[in-house]
C-alpha cells in the first residue's frame, strides 16, 4: 500500500500543478462528502433502519394473553414463536366474509389491497394519460387548468376521504346525482367502488402531471414529420406519444402502484374499520396492532412490504422503470442533440420528477 | 398512513411489551399516599367546564396540582393513547378516564390498579355503574358518568292520533307508526332508528335487541349462550325491521349523530339514543322538533325494553405517579357537588343515584327519572379481556343479518348467532 499511494505522488510531483491539485481535493472531497452525509446517514439509521429491524424482530414474538383464571390477570410480556405469525396466514383460522367469498382475514385484506390497486392504477393511469394530454395543448388559461387539476392531488388523503364520506352518505350528494339510494358506505360492493373513485378522484392528477413532463420533452418535429406522412391522431398518439412518453409513464405507474398497496386513510377515514370489502392490508395491521397483537401486526406489515418490494423489483425488471434516472439520461440527451430549443425540457422533467417522487 | 408508520407502529409497540408492562398479580402494595402533581388523561371536553373543575380541585389541593391532558374525541383513539402510555410507562398519565367496556382489558392487563375499598366506598352510586367498574370482584375505577338508551318520540303526532302513552314493545311502536304513517302519508317519516352502523353502537343495539328478547350473550356463569330462540328472535326483529322498511334502509350507515340529524329533521318517529341527545334536540336552531318530543324507557321485542350501560369510569394507572393525588382527585371528580355540575354543564348522567331526583338537575333535564330507569335496568356489554374481538365478532354476525334485511332479504339469525356463539366460545373462557 505504501509504495502504491507514494507513485501517484511522484508523477504528481512530475507533472504540472493541475493533476497534483485535483487529486489532493478529490481526496478531501470523498472524506468530506462523508462526513457532510453522516447525520443524513444517521437519520436514516435511526428513523427507518432501526424501526424495521425492530419490527421484523417483533414479528417472530407473539403477546402473552392468556387470562389466569383465579385472579383474572393476564401473565403480559411475549414469547418467542418464531414463524408462527407468518404461517397462520395460511392456517385460515379468521375466516371472514368478503368481495371475493369467503377467506382468512388476511388473505381478504390482501386480495383487497391487490384489487384496488389493480382497478385504481388502471383507471388512473387512463384519466391521467387524458389530462396530461388536455394540460399540454396550449390554450387560453392553461395556468388555470393545470392547478385545477391538480387541487385533489393537494388536498390531505384524510381530509378527501371525509369529503368524499359526506359525498357517499346515505342521503348525500352522490345519491341525489344517480337518483337511487346505494349504502356507499355499509360493507356491500358499493363500497369497494367508492374507495375506487375517491382515490382515483385524488391521485389521476398526480399521473396526469408526471405525464405532461414526459409529454413536454418529445419534441414537436417529430409531429410536424407524422403529419407530413399524414399519421392520424390516433396513429400519433400510440405510434409517437405513447412510446416516447413510456419511461415517465411507467414511473408514475410504479409510483401510484407502490402506494395504493399500503392505502390506509381512504377506507378508514371513508368507510370505517371492521368492513371486510374493503379492508386493506394496512389496516388489518393497524387493528391488530390496537389490539395490541404486535407480532401479527409486524408480520402482516412485513409481508406488505415485500409485496411492495417485489412489485417494485418486477416494474423495473419488466417494465424497465427507470426511477432513479441513469438510463433515461442518454435518451434525453439525444433529444438536447436533435433540437436546440426544446432542449431545455428534458433537463427540467427530470428534476421535477425526482421531486414529486420525493415529496411524496 | 404508509408502511413504515405502520412498521414504526408495530416496533413502538414491541420495545415495552418486551419488557413487560406490569402484570397486576406480582405487582407490589401500592403506596396511595405520595402527593405531587399530576395529569388526568381524558377525551375531548366538549362542554369546556372540565377545566373549571380542575381548578377548583387545584385550588383546594396546594401539593398537588392537576393538569388536564386532552385525548382525541374518538374512543378507539383514547383507548389506544392509554395503552401506549402504559407500555412507556408514562409516570405522567396517573389518573385515567375509562369507557365501562375498557375496564376488563385494563384491570387484567395491570394498566390499572384496584382502588382501597376503605376510601372508595360504593354505596349510594348506581349498581350497574358499579357492576361495569368492577372486575374479578375488586373495584377498579371509580363510576364518573353513566348513561343508558332512551326512546325519543314525537309527542306531537302520538298526541295528534290520540295514542296516550309511548310504545313499550316493538309490536305496539309498530301499530302506532302504522296508524301515524296511514295519516301523515309523508314518504319521508320513517318509524324507528338507532345507531346500526358496523362499529361500538352496532354492539349496544344489537345487545338491546336480544336482552329485550329474553335472550343473553354471556350467561351468568360467565359463558357465551347466545345461539338462543330468544336471541335469534332479537336480532331477527331489526332484520324484519329493515327489510320492511320502518327502519329506513340507510340506517344500515347511521352512527348518534346521522339519527339525532334525521330525528331532529322530523324524519323519524322514534329514535333510540343517548341521553345527550335531549338539550341538543331542544336547543338546536335546525331542530324542527323542539317541543314535540319526549322520552321513554326503551321498548323491548317481547316485554319491556333493557339498554346496554354506557358510561365513563375513573382509574388510577398502575405507572403513574403521585397517587395520594390521584386519590383526592378521583374522589373529588365523584363527589356529589361535583357530578351535579357536571350534569347540569353537559347532560351526562349522573352515577349517584339521589341527584336523578335533585330538584335542580329534574327541573333542567325532565327525562332524569326516565334515565334512571333506564340505566337501573340497563345489562353492560359482555366483559371480556379482548373486548375488541368479542365486539367485532358481535358486529359481524348482527351487521350481516341487518344487512340482509336492508337489502330486501330475510336474514337467517339463528344461523349468524350460531356462528357467533362459536366464535364467542374461542374468546370468552
Amino acid at each position: 500500500m505504501a509504495t502504491a499511494t507514494a507513485e501517484p505522488r511522484v508523477t504528481t510531483v512530475k507533472e504540472d500543478g493541475h493533476k497534483h491539485k485535483k487529486n489532493a481535493l478529490s481526496d478531501g472531497q470523498g472524506r468530506l462528502a462523508y462526513i457532510l452525509l453522516a447525520p443524513t446517514l444517521l437519520v436514516i439509521l435511526v428513523v427507518a433502519g432501526i424501526p424495521v429491524v425492530m419490527s421484523i424482530r417483533e414479528s417472530f414474538f407473539q403477546t402473552n394473553n392468556g387470562v389466569d383464571p383465579t385472579t383474572g390477570m393476564v401473565a403480559g410480556g411475549e414469547r418467542f414463536v418464531g414463524l408462527g405469525n407468518f404461517t397462520s396466514i395460511f392456517a385460515g383460522t379468521n375466516p371472514v366474509q368478503g368481495s371475493f367469498g369467503t377467506h382468512d382475514r388476511f388473505v381478504n385484506a390482501f386480495l383487497n389491497t391487490t384489487a384496488i390497486t389493480i382497478v385504481c392504477v388502471i383507471l388512473e393511469t387512463i384519466l391521467g394519460v387524458a389530462m396530461a394530454l388536455i394540460m399540454s395543448k396550449a390554450f387560453r388559461g392553461r395556468g388555470l387548468v393545470r392547478a385545477g387539476i391538480l387541487v385533489p392531488w393537494a388536498i390531505p388523503t384524510i381530509v378527501s376521504a371525509l369529503m368524499w364520506k359526506l359525498i357517499f352518505d346515505a342521503d348525500g350528494v352522490m345519491n341525489r346525482i344517480i337518483g337511487s339510494q346505494i349504502l356507499w358506505t355499509a360493507d356491500t360492493g358499493a363500497s369497494f367502488w367508492a374507495v375506487v373513485i375517491a382515490d382515483t378522484w385524488k391521485t389521476a392528477p398526480f399521473i396526469g402531471l408526471l405525464t405532461l413532463a414526459g409529454l413536454q420533452t418529445i419534441p414537436a418535429e417529430v409531429y410536424e414529420a407524422a403529419k407530413v406522412d399524414g399519421a392520424t391522431v390516433w396513429q400519433q398518439f400510440t405510434r409517437i406519444t405513447l412510446p416516447l412518453v413510456k419511461p415517465t409513464l411507467v414511473v408514475a405507474v410504479l409510483f401510484r402502484t407502490l402506494d395504493t398497496l399500503r392505502m390506509f386513510d381512504l377506507p378508514a377515514g371513508m368507510i370505517g374499520f371492521g368492513k371486510y370489502r374493503t379492508e386493506t392490508v394496512s389496516v388489518f395491521s393497524y387493528l391488530e396492532a390496537t389490539q395490541t397483537r404486535y407480532g401479527p401486526a409486524a408480520a402482516y406489515a412485513i409481508v406488505l412490504f415485500v409485496y411492495v418490494l417485489l412489485i417494485a423489483f418486477l416494474f423495473v425488471k419488466v417494465l424497465g422503470a427507470d426511477v432513479i434516472g441513469d438510463t433515461g439520461m442518454p435518451k434525453k440527451k439525444k433529444g438536447k442533440k436533435g433540437s436546440g430549443n426544446d432542449g431545455k425540457a428534458p433537463d427540467a422533467a427530470a428534476p421535477g420528477l425526482e421531486m414529486m417522487g420525493g415529496a411524496h | 398512513m404508509s408502511l413504515s408508520a405502520l412498521l414504526v407502529a408495530a416496533a413502538c409497540g414491541s420495545s415495552s411489551t418486551g419488557t413487560g408492562s406490569g402484570t397486576g398479580s406480582s405487582a407490589p402494595a401500592v403506596d396511595f399516599s405520595k402527593q405531587g402533581n399530576i395529569e388526568y388523561w381524558q377525551g375531548k371536553d366538549s362542554s369546556g367546564n372540565l377545566p373549571k373543575l380542575i381548578a377548583q380541585f387545584n385550588a383546594q389541593h396546594p401539593n398537588g396540582q392537576v393538569t388536564f391532558h386532552e385525548l382525541p374525541d374518538s374512543a378507539d383513539q383514547q383507548r389506544q393513547q392509554m395503552i401506549q402510555n402504559t407500555q412507556i410507562k408514562n409516570p405522567a398519565m396517573s389518573v385515567i378516564s375509562v369507557d365501562v367496556v375498557w375496564t376488563s382489558e385494563f384491570a387484567a392487563k395491570g394498566y390499572v390498579v384496584p382502588l382501597p375499598a376503605d376510601q372508595f366506598p360504593t354505596t349510594g352510586f348506581l349498581q350497574s355503574a358499579v357492576t361495569g367498574a368492577t372486575y374479578f370482584n375488586k373495584l377498579y375505577a371509580y363510576p364518573s358518568t353513566s348513561d343508558g338508551g332512551l326512546l325519543y318520540y314525537r309527542k306531537d303526532l302520538l298526541d295528534k292520533y290520540g295514542i296516550t302513552a309511548p310504545p313499550t314493545t316493538f309490536d305496539e311502536m309498530k301499530a302506532d307508526c302504522d296508524k301515524i304513517k296511514a295519516g301523515e302519508n309523508n314518504s319521508k317519516l320513517d318509524c324507528f332508528a338507532g345507531q346500526y352502523d358496523k362499529y361500538e353502537g352496532l354492539t349496544v343495539n344489537f345487545d338491546e335487541a336480544v336482552h329485550s328478547a329474553g335472550g343473553v350473550i354471556v350467561g351468568d356463569d360467565g359463558k357465551p349462550n347466545v345461539a338462543t330462540p330468544e336471541a335469534a328472535k332479537g336480532l331477527q326483529t331489526l332484520a324484519d325491521w329493515f327489510k320492511n322498511g320502518d327502519i329506513p334502509k340507510a340506517a344500515v350507515t347511521w352512527r348518534e349523530e346521522n339519527g339525532r340529524t334525521a330525528f331532529e329533521a322530523g324524519q323519524l318517529i322514534f329514535h333510540r339514543n343517548w341521553g345527550y341527545v335531549y338539550n341538543l334536540a331542544q336547543s338546536d336552531k335546525d331542530s324542527v322538533v323542539k317541543g314535540k318530543f319526549d322520552v321513554a324507557p326503551l321498548p323491548g321485542i317481547t316485554g319491556p325494553g333493557v339498554s346496554s350501560l354506557g358510561g365513563h369510569n375513573l382509574a388510577i394507572t398502575t405507572n403513574g405517579d403521585n397517587k395520594g393525588t390521584a386519590v383526592d382527585f378521583v374522589k373529588f371528580m365523584a363527589s356529589e357537588e361535583i357530578q351535579k355540575s357536571n350534569t347540569l354543564a353537559t347532560s351526562q348522567s349522573p352515577t349517584l343515584e339521589k341527584l336523578y331526583t335533585d330538584s335542580d338537575l329534574v327541573k333542567k333535564f325532565p327525562f332524569m327519572p326516565t334515565q334512571l330507569k333506564s340505566i337501573q335496568g340497563a345489562i353492560p356489554r359482555p366483559k371480556a379481556v379482548e373486548y375488541g374481538d368479542v365486539t367485532l365478532a358481535i358486529q359481524d354476525a348482527a351487521y350481516g343479518a341487518i344487512q340482509t334485511g336492508a337489502g330486501g332479504g330475510t336474514a337467517d339469525a339463528t344461523a349468524a348467532l350460531q356462528g357467533l356463539q362459536t366464535k364467542l366460545q374461542t374468546l370468552i373462557k
